[in-house]
């Protein structure tokens, strides 16, 4: 296939490429679908997000959404949300769901794993403190199960507690009845997740996306 | 007859010693076949003098009356069958009283040695081997309890993640090994001249018979060495998956070898039949699947009978797919995966142990049945040697499986995200056992059309051998040397499957915003509409609407609370890290309202905090743990308490209140935990004693709820406090506040289980408020269920004992 072919014109893909990691003809699929989805403006926002029909029936809808306007997940550093984003915040975003190649050291997959486990953490992490309190894992839990009805506020607030609790078992051991534990900061939550295999599961094939099948 | 009493000595019970425990598998051994060879002999004694239709014609000839007659020949038949089972059975036990042996050589490779010493022993007193390995036998008694054990509890998840990489290994690979080798044979015999007769169908169908991998062989081998997950779903699945291939293959091959060449059309259909085959056989399993759940909807009533229709049903979904050629193995790997769900979600806690232990019981007794036949029927014969055909044979069967394991893994490769290192590729296929199927297809030839058919099946048992005695014996160090990944035998946590479900919305709605209709997407259509018309059709009552997450976390509970009462309670709770951590560290400590509309629990004052504490520590530290056994669930009595008998009063106190439970809708009625029991439950603050609590909201009128954990502790003189818990009043309408002073209370305990104190489901009510239940799943909301591991609240609060004085 011409990788001169989907060059031509767009020497911007470059950059994005050596950036995030894709590859010619993904990013041009991408491409589309940021056009298709922004209605061909320069931005996306978050109302653009909230049309996609097949969406609404996501439990973390919410959260996604916000993922993508999140800055810590632009790889800048920054903090903070923005109001809207451009196709390379998108596609830096898209970056965190590629798989990661069969020819990795350890090093390099100990970072992607790094890398996706931020991901997650920071979806959990809403005030941007840099832990997981108590609050915001209930949230997350209450969040899963929102679809089942109301009945299950209480079990949602037992579940998130015994996760809690399990969180400080491992990462703490040993505590004081009167100590408090802040919450899951984001070493704890590698170690938590230490058995997860979270590079080989958070993974989208981005292979062969068609794009006429786009549901819109 | 000696032999015939001697058989039925029982074998050694409670000798624990090896050496002996051999001698008596080895006397077994002798008198077995013994027991078979005289079978004929005495089987003319029948009539003796037990049927007076014999006698009616002398009836003069009055003998004296047989006080004691034998009588072998009425109850021959299940007799012996019931002696093979007991020498499977015992020869099982056997193998794991010599450990060393156990850990070199594979449990199916003593057995083969066990059935060869059998068929040589019967042959050596001359009788005829009884045809032990036939196939209607084998297909119809032997093979289905092992794949409805195997079916039953797949792993769904793995399977689906890698079915493509399966149906790939099952389909291709099989067709590729049954052509190759097929036709490479058919090559070398027309080279031979002592050979050169067979044509190329019979070689095709010899070829499609021994390349077939067995689940049989794969299971019991795999079994031992515990690789990794992903490893053992792709061989053993592909075991599974390949019947339908093969008994395509089998049936075109044994039509057409005699009806001469086979033409387009022909293969033509030959695909068309596999298809059929194979989702016939899907089809067939998922409608008997979905009957049976649909029954044990039914069954609350007639808990006795559950385990039967979960069995029957596969079986009957079994029979039906073999009736219409259809894949039986497909047929009943379908219907067990499909019906666990729900049948699992109705049937009662004990009544899906009966279904697993029955599983495993059968499952485990078959596959020893079938080694030790293979054995005796490689014994019995009949045999006819062909070095030539034999080498090659095995040769082939090596080179075309790692052939096929390379260039299919090539391929494949292109569409795992997770590949397939050279190492997996290795294990693959080494992994591909063949077994007793290849046997039994082999035996099933017609003699007639198949001059060669004792030769096929020499052949057919050397590469059994070779496979498991070989492969079997060697793959476990080459898997040490190898460094392959283990089974990670962690625990699964609640952490990792919240994570598990999020990671799952959070790829299908990232699929939803690139518009790409993956993977997930679907998985997700299939989950809701699972959960909105199917599980409303096949779950009885409240449980259909339960989300898997819940569902989960209280499994995980009710697991916790039974080890506790299995292990005596006094085992600390089997958590991941033995830690004193507890609910309280996590709960960050917000100072009560001031409002009374708020109920909050008081706040000691510090001091206080710290005697009770200090008290608390030190008399219940030892039965804090113990304490878990008393939760709602697990509502075994330890009798051996201390200071039971006085905790009978309380018991009986417990009980009034608990029937005054059932009147409330708000509450559960729950198998009254005895919370009498001395160590108790967590100290629970009653409200607004005469402590220095802040006892404005905390007044008997109040409407607090009883703490479920609520316990009292005798008063003695070894300081032990007396803990009352203050029941709530009946009225007490709100679950959200409950759960809320529940929280607070708990602020004050220790705890280092949160498990046990959280939402778990109630007892089923029927089961009665006094009798200690097992962990039964209820049918009654959710909602409240924490209120209640005891009685609960109580009208009559006079009970209450002064809380710390």
């Amino acid at each position: 296939m011409g990788a001169l072919q989907s060059l031509h014109g767009r020497p911007e893909y470059l950059d994005l490429a050596e950036k995030t990691g894709f590859s010619f003809e993904q990013i041009r699929v991408l491409h589309e679908r940021f056009k298709q989805l922004s209605h061909n403006e320069e931005t996306l926002r978050r109302s653009h997000f909230n049309e996609i029909p097949d969406l609404a029936c996501n439990p973390i809808r919410a959260q996604i959404i916000e993922a993508f306007f999140d800055r810590r997940n632009y790889h800048q550093n920054g903090e903070g949300t923005v109001e809207e984003i451009g196709f390379e915040e998108f596609l830096v975003v898209m970056s965190h769901f590629r798989p990661p190649s069969l020819h990795m050291t350890e090093e390099q997959r100990e970072n992607v794993r790094r890398e996706k486990l931020r991901f997650v953490f920071n979806m959990h992490d809403t005030d941007n403190d840099g832990t997981i309190t108590l609050e915001e894992y209930r949230h997350v839990v209450e969040e899963l199960l929102s679809r089942s009805g109301a009945l299950e506020k209480e079990t949602a607030k037992s579940i998130a507690d015994a996760a809690m609790l399990e969180v400080a078992s491992i990462s703490m051991g040993h505590m004081e009845p009167d100590e408090f534990y802040e919450g899951i900061t984001f070493e704890h939550f590698l170690k938590l997740l230490d058995g997860f295999e979270i590079e080989s599961r958070m993974n989208i094939r981005f292979l062969n996306m068609d794009t006429s099948t786009l549901c819109k | 007859m000696p032999s015939r009493s001697g058989s039925q000595r029982p074998p050694g019970s409670g000798r624990s010693s090896p050496e002996r425990g051999l001698l008596l598998l080895l006397l077994l051994l002798v008198l077995l076949p013994l027991g078979d060879a005289s079978s004929a002999g005495v089987g003319h004694q029948e009539h003796a003098g037990n049927h007076t239709a014999a006698n009616g014609r002398h009836n003069f000839t009055k003998k004296p009356f047989p006080v004691l007659s034998l009588d072998y020949h009425h109850i021959q038949t299940p007799f012996e069958i019931s002696l093979w089972v007991l020498l499977a059975s015992l020869m099982k036990l056997g193998f794991h009283l010599i450990p060393r042996l156990s850990n070199i050589v594979p449990e199916s490779c003593l057995l083969i040695v066990v059935g060869l010493l059998v068929g040589g022993l019967i042959k050596l007193a001359g009788e005829k081997v009884p045809p032990v390995l036939d196939s209607r036998l084998f297909f119809l008694c032997l093979l289905p309890p092992i794949i409805l054990d195997a079916g039953y509890f797949l792993p769904i998840r793995p399977f689906m993640e890698n079915i493509g990489t399966i149906l790939m290994f099952a389909v291709v690979g099989t067709l590729w090994n049954a052509f190759f080798i097929g036709g490479i044979l058919y090559a070398v015999c027309q080279s031979q001249p002592d050979l050169n007769k067979l044509s190329l169908l019979p070689c095709l169908l010899f070829g499609s018979i021994v390349s077939a991998v067995d689940p049989v062989a794969v299971l019991a081998v795999f079994e031992e060495i515990h690789i990794n997950e992903l490893l053992h779903i792709l061989v053993f699945g592909e075991s599974l998956l390949n019947d339908a291939v093969t008994v395509v293959l089998y049936h075109l091959f044994d039509e057409y070898s005699a009806a001469g060449p086979v033409t387009v059309l022909d293969a033509f259909l030959g695909v068309i039949s596999f298809l059929v085959v194979a989702l016939g056989g899907v089809l067939v399993g998922a409608i008997y699947g979905f009957l049976s759940a649909f029954t044990s909807r039914f069954t609350s009533h007639t808990r006795v009978i559950e385990p039967l229709f979960v069995f029957v049903y596969s079986y009957m979904a079994y029979l039906s797919a073999e009736m219409f050629h259809l894949s039986g193995i497909m047929a009943l790997i379908s219907c067990g995966a499909v019906m666990r769900p729900y049948v699992e979600a109705n049937i009662s806690h004990k009544s899906h142990t009966t279904i697993k232990y029955f599983l495993k019981m059968w499952s485990s007794v078959s596959e020893t049945l079938i080694f030790i036949f293979l054995g005796v029927a490689t014994v019995d014969g009949p045999h006819s040697w062909n070095w030539i055909f034999v080498t090659v044979t095995v040769i082939l069967c090596l080179v075309a499986r790692v052939i096929g394991v390379i260039g299919l893994t090539y391929i494949i490769n292109n569409f795992r995200i997770v590949k397939l290192t050279t190492k997996d590729q290795f294990i693959i296929a080494y992994g591909g056992l063949r077994g007793a199927i290849a046997f039994s297809l082999g035996f099933l030839l017609d003699d007639g059309r198949f001059p060669m058919r004792e030769m096929f099946l020499t052949a057919i048992i050397t590469v059994i051998f070779f496979t498991v005695f070989v492969q079997g014996m060697t793959i476990k160090p080459l898997v040490e040397l190898l460094a392959v990944k283990k089974k990670q035998e962690a625990k699964r946590t609640i952490n990792e499957e919240i994570h598990t479900q999020f990671l799952d919305h959070l790829l299908t709605g990232i699929e939803d915003i690139c518009g790409h209709y993956g993977h997930h997407h679907w998985k997700d259509k299939l989950n809701r509409f699972n959960k909105k018309y199917v599980k409303k059709c096949l779950i009885v009552g409240e449980r259909s609407k339960e989300p898997q997450l819940i569902a989960f976390y209280h499994k995980m509970e009710m697991k916790q609370a039974i080890e506790l009462v299995e292990s005596g309670g006094g085992v600390k709770m089997p958590s991941a890290v033995p830690s004193t951590v507890s609910m309280q560290n996590i709960q960050p400590k917000k100072p009560p309202p001031a409002k009374s509309a708020e109920r909050s629990l008081p706040q000691l004052p510090k001091g206080r905090e710290e005697e009770i504490r200090k008290i608390l520590r030190s008399n219940l530290q030892k039965t804090r743990q113990r304490l878990r056994s008393y939760n709602r669930h697990t509502l075994v009595v330890d009798p051996y308490e201390d200071g039971f008998g006085d905790l009978l009063i309380k018991k009986q106190k417990m009980i009034e209140l608990e029937k005054k439970i059932k009147e409330m809708n708000n509450y559960l009625t729950v198998p009254a935990a005895p919370p009498d029991s001395p160590t108790m439950c967590r100290a629970r603050l009653a409200s607004g004693r005469d402590t220095d609590f802040k006892p404005a909201e905390q007044q008997r009128g109040n409407k607090i709820c009883a703490d479920p954990q609520a316990y009292s502790v005798k008063q003695s003189s070894d300081s032990v406090p007396t803990i009352q818990v203050d029941l709530a009043s009946p009225q007490s309408p709100d679950s959200v506040n409950v759960m809320d002073e529940f929280r607070r209370a708990k602020q004050q305990q220790e705890e280092e289980e949160e498990y046990q104190g959280l939402m778990m489901k109630p007892p089923q009510g029927p089961s009665g408020p006094n009798k200690p239940g097992e962990a039964d799943t209820t049918r009654d909301p959710q909602k409240l269920t924490r209120c209640l591991s005891d009685p609960g609240p109580s009208a009559d609060e006079d009970e209450d004992e002064p809380f710390l004085s």
